[in-house]
């Protein structure tokens, strides 16, 4: 995908000025987190259970060879394949050899950010591919020409009345005309074209929530039953996972399954969790003729080992996103990449470089709301800070910026020089108050009194105070 | 042992810089309640700030030679308290960070973290205190800020301290475990996001229709009086310390003295 996250500023300036993405996602605050908490109110044992992923997942990381090379014997064993891609690039090739093998003309896709990261879409189209996007969310955007906004609900910025709109502009080459409003009407007319289009397809290419070593199975997870006929209709079935998403047993699989809906979208589970297991045996009643499963690093095993591995362990719930009152303001394109909210501003920086990806850990108040409902307890405001330090270390941050913290840090380290600067500054700024007792404008503090007042000093410090008092006798 | 009791708890002010430039105030409230509370308070005097600007900008390097000014300035007493959760997570949470491989520092620091507080909890889970004669006939509102509530774990104790404010209605807002927008650095930063946020909490505060608001922490006090000075509000904001020492009768943040 384009990176776009240089013009994080002016992507929030736009989109915090744009009503219909203010009324999308406004929505965020009252859905997601108040199922979330529903959920974990109804489960006393979640908090253990995120102490268990956590450990599951540093295991895991510890363990990473192990776990994929197992997982590539059973996926052989089996009757499948494994393609091992370092990058993008790689992986876009593998999947287009397995394409061209298969002969396709037409491709279903489940929902995956890992091709979103490839920009696969594009580079089939390219290669006189049509891939279809079958999760209604990625149908939408995909017809908008759009990009996600959000990891597990991607069209979250399109208001109900935009999709109207978008469906009767294109969906007139298929014989409907009508303006629908309703939105179950709406999902009924995608489907019917979806349903023609599964049987339609050469090749199904899904993500993968998780991958089972021990059996060599791929896992996902999806509310409309899209991912399963994605992969079990066609005659090839692509499961394009990146490297982290592999699990030892099926019991940790299950671990994780009981915290990844209640975190993400307040569900005990989602409505459909598919395991499948290498291509269709001679007595199975349906399933692809040919299995593959294209792994994917790009960058991910420079993180392993690093000061910010625990990245690795994150699900794609969306749950920092959901609750994260930056995101909630300036919606998910303003990130500009693949990961919005948290996650993308601990994530993007390592997958697209830090030049490019700086203001993201910066645009951060550190509520820390974000790593308080973590399934598997990532320190996001600790790896955000950790880019921060790097980003001054590098001298990426900006030049005023740093200057201004320097000087700062030399008087804060002087206390007596600092009793001089803050006695002159409380004594101008009470001055500056006057009788209001506030300033609508400090020329050195614009990013302030851009948008509030400042409360004025009362005249003199504490610490002057103080002395004088003890100097008092009191 | 350092301290028994009976033996009074020697207690140093962490005064912070804001309180310490904008709103002195806050600090005598906080020595008021303290000396009630049965503590001998002194003012190290050559504290300045904790450091957190420079940490949260990512120059680690001036965070840690502040830090160990700090460390330094409050050797020696029982207890080191701030009125504020910000500044004293700070010290409590992110200075064993700073130092985390720096073993000859290491003794000094957990010393002074383990030592550290946020003023209301530290009045009512270390003090056992109760504000008595207290009156403010009000209705109030509170902010929790983000690291009282979810780095020092303060929630109860600024509620059951203000319980003894007689004449006081407390009234919760809705989502009040929202940011406000502050965040140090950032809202100067990412003025425009931190004004979404802020408007949020602000719409939320003003819902409740309470005189006042209170919080424990100043930087979100400034940011969201300051906000609703410039939208024209007249809700008064003070600091939980002014409330509960029954200094609360003067101007609010942003307010002149006529």
């Amino acid at each position: 995908m384009q990176v776009e996250s240089r013009r994080f500023k002016k992507q929030a300036h736009e989109a915090l000025h744009d009503e219909n993405i203010q009324k999308a996602f406004s929505k965020v605050k009252t859905g997601f987190p108040v199922n979330r908490a529903k959920a974990v109110s109804e489960l006393p044992e979640f908090d253990d259970l995120r102490d268990a992923a956590r450990d599951l997942k540093n295991h895991i990381l510890a363990h990473l060879d192990f776990y994929l090379e197992t997982f590539e014997e059973q996926v052989t064993l089996q009757g499948g394949q494994v393609h091992w891609c370092s990058s993008y690039a790689e992986a876009r090739d593998a999947v287009l050899k397995i394409c061209e093998a298969a002969n396709a003309r037409t491709v279903t896709k489940g929902k995956s950010m890992i091709t979103e990261e490839m920009s696969l879409n594009s580079f089939l189209e390219e290669k006189g591919i049509e891939p279809i996007e079958t999760d209604l969310g990625e149908y939408i955007i995909q017809l908008a020409h759009e990009t996600p906004s959000h990891i597990i609900a991607p069209a979250l910025h399109k208001t109900k009345d935009q999709v109207t709109e978008l469906f009767h502009e294109k969906h007139g080459k298929y014989g409907f005309h009508e303006r629908l409003t309703d939105p179950q009407a709406l999902v009924n007319e995608a489907r019917s074209i979806l349903r023609q289009k599964y049987v339609d397809a050469d090749v199904g290419i899904t993500g993968a929530n998780f991958l089972i070593a021990e059996t060599g199975s791929t896992v996902i997870v999806t509310n409309e039953g899209n991912g399963d006929l994605t992969q079990s209709l066609p005659k090839t079935h692509i499961a394009v996972s990146s490297i982290e998403k592999v699990v030892p047993t099926l019991e940790d699989a299950s671990t994780l399954l009981r915290l990844l809906a209640r975190s993400a979208t307040g569900q005990e589970m989602s409505v459909y969790t598919t395991f499948s297991t290498g291509p269709r045996r001679a007595d199975d009643i349906d399933g692809p003729a040919a299995f593959h499963v294209v792994l994917v690093d790009a960058g991910r095993s420079e993180l392993v080992g690093s000061d910010k591995q625990d990245l690795l362990r994150c699900l794609k719930c969306g749950a920092c996103m959901n609750h994260c009152p930056v995101y909630q303001a300036v919606g998910g394109h303003s990130y500009g990449w693949v990961y919005p909210g948290p996650i993308g501003a601990a994530l993007n920086p390592q997958m697209v470089g830090l030049e490019e990806a700086r203001h993201l850990p910066n645009a951060s108040s550190f509520c820390g709301r974000c790593e308080e409902v973590c399934p598997v307890r990532i320190p996001l405001p600790k790896i955000m800070r950790l880019w921060r330090e790097e980003a001054f270390e590098k001298q990426i941050a900006p030049k005023p910026e740093r200057w201004g913290i320097g000087l700062w840090a030399f008087f804060t380290k002087r206390p007596a020089l600092y009793r001089l600067a803050t006695g002159l500054a409380a004594r101008l700024l009470h001055a500056m108050g006057g009788r209001r007792g506030r300033i609508s404008k400090l020329p050195l503090l614009s990013g302030w009194t851009s948008v509030r007042d400042f409360p004025a000093p009362l005249g003199k410090t504490f610490m002057q105070q103080w002395k004088e008092q003890k100097g008092a006798g009191k | 042992m350092s301290a028994s009791v009976t033996s009074p708890k020697n207690v140093a002010l962490f005064v912070t810089c804001l309180v310490d430039l904008t709103r002195p105030s806050i600090g005598f409230a906080a020595v008021k309640l303290l000396e009630q509370a049965g503590c001998t308070i002194m003012v190290p005097e050559t504290q300045t700030c904790c450091g957190q600007p420079a940490y949260n900008s990512g120059d680690r390097k001036s965070a840690k030679e502040i830090a160990a000014h700090v460390i330094r300035a409050f050797e020696g007493y029982d207890y080191v308290v701030a009125p504020s959760g910000s500044c004293a997570g700070m010290i409590r949470y992110h200075y064993p960070a700073l130092f985390a491989d720096d073993d000859t520092m290491m003794v000094a620091v957990k010393t002074l973290s383990e030592k550290t507080y946020e003023l209301t909890s530290f009045l009512h889970d270390v003090c056992g205190y109760a504000p008595e004669d207290v009156t403010l006939a009000s209705s109030l509102t509170y902010h929790d800020s983000c690291s009282s509530l979810r780095e020092m774990k303060v929630e109860g104790q600024p509620r059951a301290l203000l319980k003894n404010v007689e004449g006081l209605e407390f009234r919760e807002a809705e989502d009040r475990a929202a940011c406000c927008g502050f965040g140090g650095t950032f809202c100067l930063k990412y003025s425009e996001i931190s004004e979404s946020m802020v408007d949020t909490k602000i719409d939320n505060l003003l819902a409740t229709k309470a005189d006042m608001l209170a919080a424990g922490d100043l930087g979100c006090l400034m940011n969201i009086a300051g906000r609703l000075k410039r939208r024209g509000s007249d809700m008064k904001v003070v600091h939980v310390a002014e409330v509960l020492a029954g200094m609360a009768d003067g101007p609010g943040l942003g307010e002149g003295e006529g």
